[in-house]
């Protein structure tokens, strides 16, 4: 068989009562003639003759193309004989012929239809209460895993949340410096035009400082931890009960939650307020570098406004939102990954799933922080 | 459609793979002809795998030449390695099924990326490949990880013939299968093998499947073929590295079954 040169398959008829078959009939050789086929006629209850002679390669494909043609023709009261096949693909047909005989009258059995509109909306508001009630029950299981741990603080495993602190915390240093520093660089850029216009050049301290203490630094360092750390954690819980490793954990009598998610949790109500503290720290010097290059305001004038104009208060709003911008990570995150069924496919779904809800938990959040401040005139 | 002769459909020559200072083969030499039923056998570290995804292109031996179907894989373009590609079938270890496909789906995808047939025409031909492997019509619609590990390797296998392969490669075909189902992977093989003249190459440690179904057998040790030829040709040989397969109680139990079975030819 030379699959390089492909000779296409092709069917005469010389007259009306012989069909003449010849060329490749395999997979790569019949698609020429497959429409060809359904319009080949042979007045009813007569009898035709195939010639097989100058059919050079017969693969199962076009077994199964010929057997169908054939069975087409003898089903219209035609009484077709094949001749002149070779030995070898004689064989192959009548392997065919028993399958073709077998399956005829059998449909496929199909994939569940596609849902109705109607239907499809009650189906996604049931997962989605199942979700949540899901996801309760995940934060219920690591209160009382954490509540254990507390009694007794021999099990923790503190290598985990050492080194979860340092690949969540430490290593996201660099991108959470960058990003706030750049935060504060546009806040008070943004900023500058409009305070010129009112000569209220030094108010620049009080913008850039509340709003990056208050609001931006949690929020961007919530935001850049949830897309590295979370996914991170969804990911490699997905993975593992993938290939069964979270079964072997439960077998061995190790709790999951206490091994994976546990420290986890703890590494991220570490690290993400100091973070925070760093993006303060950053966000609040790139507003500075700013205010000096636009507004001639020197760093000196700067700090004695910011000493003044921003209370402590204010940087610990910003700090105390960390370790809940934390919990929801931390918990979205695992929880999506302990919700992963199957293969690959479900790793990426669900990764997504736990990027998505947890920054939007966290915006959810933050408003309600808004709120509560807002009413204890904080 | 196959041409006769003993034609070799690979050769080996020279071969030398190493991993960092590892040494997994040197100097091997091996020859598989057509329309046989070789298997490669070996203990764990010996390079089985290796070998055979240097056959089928997945890694770059150190040194020598592999020929497969009369083509040189050292000196492959693009277009060369896409068409040989399409002339051998493997099923791997583990599957080796796209989890966000269906059976059904995974069967017809070497046609559907090969061919310019109808939907309808492959969605058929996947279905009798399927059913060939021994699987229940209903599997079709089902994704992978609702399957067993036997019905997986089945799967597989449908996937692995779905272009009509002139070479087949199978990777452990029975490991972890119920004995019903390798009985009945010993006959798909040889049945295979007589209706399509194929040529199958495979690793494995089933002691039956080797004593029944395979026509050769290639002992790999120490980064050479220590032996090659029928199972009872290779149990009246002395190295160490071959005796290790026969002696012990269960290469003396499976050799006497296949003593007493003549091989149905």
């Amino acid at each position: 068989m030379k699959p390089m040169s492909v000779e296409p398959a092709a069917i005469d008829q010389p007259t009306r009562q012989d069909l003449a078959l010849s060329g490749s009939w395999t997979a790569r050789g019949i698609g020429a003639i497959e429409h060809q086929l359904e319009s080949v006629r042979v007045a009813s209850k007569t009898e035709a003759i195939a010639d097989g002679a100058r059919i050079e390669a017969l693969d199962t494909a076009g077994a199964w193309v010929l057997q169908k043609l054939l069975l087409r023709l003898r089903g219209e009261g035609i009484v077709v004989t094949l001749r002149g096949l070779r030995p070898e693909f004689a064989k192959l047909l009548e392997v065919v012929a028993q399958h073709v005989a077998d399956k005829t009258g059998k449909p496929a059995p199909v994939a569940s239809q596609p849902w109705a509109a109607l239907e499809r909306i009650g189906r996604s508001a049931e997962a989605a209460f199942g979700q949540t009630v899901a996801l309760l029950s995940f934060v219920g299981e690591s209160a009382v895993a954490f509540a254990g741990s507390v009694a007794h603080p021999a099990r923790l495993r503190w290598r985990p949340v050492l080194y979860n602190i340092r690949s969540a915390g430490f290593d996201a240093l660099p991108i959470v410096g960058l990003l706030s520093f750049l935060l504060g660089i546009v806040v008070a850029y943004q900023s500058a035009h409009q305070l010129r216009q009112y000569g209220a050049n030094i108010f620049v301290a009080d913008l850039v400082g509340l709003s990056m203490l208050r609001e931006f630094a949690p929020l961007i360092t919530a935001i850049i931890v949830a897309g590295r750390s979370g996914s991170a954690y969804a990911a490699q819980i997905g993975t593992m009960s993938v290939t069964e490793e979270i079964d072997a954990m439960r077998a061995l009598g190790i709790a999951p939650l206490d091994l994976l998610v546990l420290p986890k949790i703890l590494a991220l109500l570490i690290a993400l307020p100091l973070l925070t503290l760093f993006a303060d720290v950053l966000g609040v010097f790139g507003g500075m570098l700013m205010a000096r290059a636009q507004l001639g305001i020197d760093f000196d004038e700067f700090l004695e406004r910011f000493v003044k104009a921003v209370s402590t208060t204010a940087y610990l709003i910003g700090i105390c939102k960390a370790p809940v911008f934390a919990a929801i990570i931390a918990i979205v995150g695992c929880f999506q990954g302990f919700r992963t069924k199957g293969g690959a496919d479900s790793v990426g779904r669900q990764t997504t799933l736990s990027v998505v809800q947890s920054i939007l938990l966290v915006i959810v959040a933050d408003g309600l922080f808004s709120i509560a401040f807002s009413a204890l005139d904080l | 459609m196959q041409s006769s002769g003993l034609q070799a459909v690979i050769e080996i020559s020279k071969l030398a793979t190493r991993f960092g200072e590892h040494v997994v083969h040197s100097e091997l030499d091996l020859e598989v002809r057509r329309a046989e039923i070789f298997a490669l056998i070996g203990g764990s570290g010996s390079g089985k795998s290796t070998l055979l995804r240097e056959m089928i292109l997945l890694q770059r031996p150190d040194s020598g030449s592999i020929r497969v179907l009369g083509v040189d894989l050292q000196e492959l373009g693009d277009e060369e390695a896409l068409a040989l590609r399409r002339r051998w079938g493997v099923m791997f270890q583990h599957g080796g099924l796209f989890g966000s496909l269906t059976v059904n789906e995974n069967v017809g995808l070497p046609l559907r990326e090969h061919t310019g047939l109808a939907d309808l025409l492959i969605d058929e031909i996947a279905a009798w490949k399927l059913a060939m492997a021994g699987l229940k019509p209903e599997v079709g619609a089902q994704y992978p990880s609702e399957l067993s590990g036997g019905m997986m390797k089945r799967a597989s296998l449908a996937r692995a013939l779905a272009l009509d392969p002139e070479l087949l490669l199978l990777d452990e075909p029975t490991a972890g299968l119920d004995p019903d189902s390798a009985g009945g992977v010993d006959a798909l093989v040889r049945k295979l093998r007589d209706l399509f003249g194929l040529t199958i190459v495979m690793i494995t440690h089933d002691l039956d499947l080797l004593w029944q179904v395979a026509d050769r057998v290639a002992v790999l040790g120490e980064g050479k073929v220590q032996g090659v030829g029928s199972m009872s040709e290779l149990s009246r040989m002395e190295h160490p590295a071959i005796r290790r397969f026969f002696d012990g109680p269960r290469g003396r139990a499976a050799q006497e079954r296949g003593e007493r079975s003549s091989k149905p030819r």
